[in-house]
């Protein structure tokens, strides 16, 4: 579904614009995300300190795009692709808004570590986790951009790679708690930061699930929770 | 989207999409219905379609694409247009309207039709909505015909506003009331589908609001088919949209289908404002 070829030059250029507020506050949510991990892995409280600073430039974006979609819905009333379009812009900025929000506690996190993750066993697995949040987070909006719904199935599949390597690292950080009860605080910071990691896949394994809605009009979210 | 790409996709257009023929309670449906103007100038190509009962059907479609001509074969209006020619299946209740023993006067009586501008006779409120059942004979008294017209103009949802002067002229109603009368009248004969072409065009949007209300409302009663231009009011009120294109039905299906999700290329670009 393109945003072009109506007979209204006006409405093209108003979906135009809002998709390209998405693309740009996609390309912000990736850089803040990459920063703040970044951050994790070197223990630098400087870069962690600005990421925590600009998340306002996110939320701002994702009023702005709300409004604008408030507005294309008074003004011109969508219809079938339009629509699923414009509703898929709502539910997507949530969630880039929201994986903003995770990079603002990594980087927080990142700020009152005592230690360096590099020092800890568990930085290898921290590691793999980060590359692959990064995979999906990019993967994703590359999806989005391209309204490309079979990528985008095949892109949602690796949040499960993501839940599994969390729940590994979970399990093996609760064996340090319990064995190094003087780093708790800082174990602690870690699993919050590899929480938000995990959430980050689950927010974009999302936004591929609104993809598949704008280019075929199919819901698939929540289709194992019915099966069970 | 250029005429190119829209004879394309004209081309791949095979069998009607969606559901066009219901299983189960319908009222009126139309077989494999051509309509031809003198001979050689097809209007109506290959329609098939069932109308619900207690349902309402809204056709849309670009102008010239047939929706009209095909609304006005459901109550055999093409009848008295000169070179005008019906071929295919339409039946009401399972009866062919077009058997030679069906009477058209009749026919129209149990198949109604409002039009887009109002019009209504230069009588009384109460003669414009009495003259149906007078000439049907459809009453043994007077107070029959008195109860016949409150029922009538209460349905339409006139009564409240009318009761005291119901021997003012029908024309010194507004344009809504007018509309609203000219429903009564087409009620009072105990129709059982009503077809309405623009109905709310020549009205203003609280009186047009005030049509589409009545609309949900009369489905209770009449299966109705209405032909509208504004594809936001054939999403508000109707059950099913039928969407029409240089006289072909591209894609009949649950309104709220093709407003989110249609199944024809044609269809998404002619409700999305890609071409019209």
């Amino acid at each position: 579904m393109n945003t072009q070829d109506h007979i209204s030059q006006a409405y093209n250029d108003e979906l135009e614009e809002v998709r390209s507020k998405v693309l740009t506050m996609g390309g912000l949510v990736e850089d803040h995300f990459q920063g703040a991990t970044k951050a994790l892995l070197k223990g630098d409280t400087e870069l962690a300190s600005d990421i925590a600073k600009y998340d306002y430039k996110v939320n701002a974006l994702e009023v702005e795009i709300d409004d604008d979609c408030t507005s294309l819905i008074a003004r011109r009333q969508p219809t079938a692709g339009d629509l699923r379009n414009v509703f898929a812009v709502i539910k997507i900025v949530t969630d880039l808004e929201r994986i903003g929000d995770e990079s603002e506690k990594i980087a927080s996190f990142v700020t009152e570590l005592s230690v360096d993750t590099k020092s800890m066993t568990i930085y290898n697995s921290l590691k793999s986790m980060i590359k692959t949040a990064r995979e999906i987070l990019s993967a994703a909006l590359d999806c989005y951009a391209r309204l490309d719904a079979k990528q985008a199935l095949e892109v949602a599949k690796l949040d499960e790679d993501l839940d599994s390597n969390f729940n590994d690292l979970k399990r093996t950080l609760i064996t340090y708690l319990i064995e190094d009860v003087k780093n708790i605080e800082d174990f602690i910071r870690v699993m919050w930061c590899a929480r938000s990691i995990e959430r980050v896949g689950d927010h974009a394994k999302n936004i591929c699930q609104y993809v598949v809605y704008v280019a075929h009009g199919n819901d698939i979210r929540h289709i194992t929770d019915q099966k069970d | 989207m250029s005429n190119q790409d829209e004879l394309e996709l004209l081309q791949e257009l095979g069998e009607t999409v969606g559901t066009p023929k219901l299983k189960e309670k319908v009222r009126m449906s139309c077989n494999h219905v051509d309509v031809f103007y003198n001979e050689t100038a097809q209007a109506i190509f290959d329609v098939s379609v069932d109308l619900g009962k207690n349902q309402i059907l809204a056709m849309i479609g670009p102008s010239g694409c047939g929706k009209s001509t095909l609304l006005r074969c459901l109550n055999r209006m093409n009848d008295t247009i000169d070179g005008c020619i019906v071929n295919g299946e339409i039946t009401l209740d399972d009866e062919d309207i077009y058997n030679k023993t069906i009477d058209p006067v009749l026919l129209r009586a149990n198949v109604g039709m409002v039009f887009q501008k109002p019009n209504p006779f230069p009588k009384s409120i109460y003669d414009n909505v009495a003259y149906g059942p007078r000439l049907h004979g459809l009453t043994k008294n007077a107070s029959e015909l008195d109860d016949l017209v409150e029922e009538s103009l209460t349905k339409a949802g006139l009564w409240k506003e009318t009761k005291d002067r119901l021997n003012k002229p029908g024309t010194g109603l507004s344009g809504g009331q007018q509309q609203r009368l000219c429903i009564a009248r087409t009620i009072a004969v105990k129709p059982e589908v009503i077809l309405m072409d623009e109905p709310t065009s020549a009205l203003d949007p609280i009186a047009t609001a005030t049509i589409e209300e009545l609309m949900y409302d009369l489905k209770s009663f009449y299966t109705i088919a209405v032909v509208t231009h504004s594809m936001q009011q054939a999403a508000r009120i109707s059950d099913r949209t039928a969407y029409f294109h240089l006289g072909r039905l591209v894609e009949v299906n649950n309104t709220d289908d093709v407003f989110t999700n249609p199944e024809h290329k044609l269809t998404e670009n002619y409700i999305t404002g890609r071409f019209g």
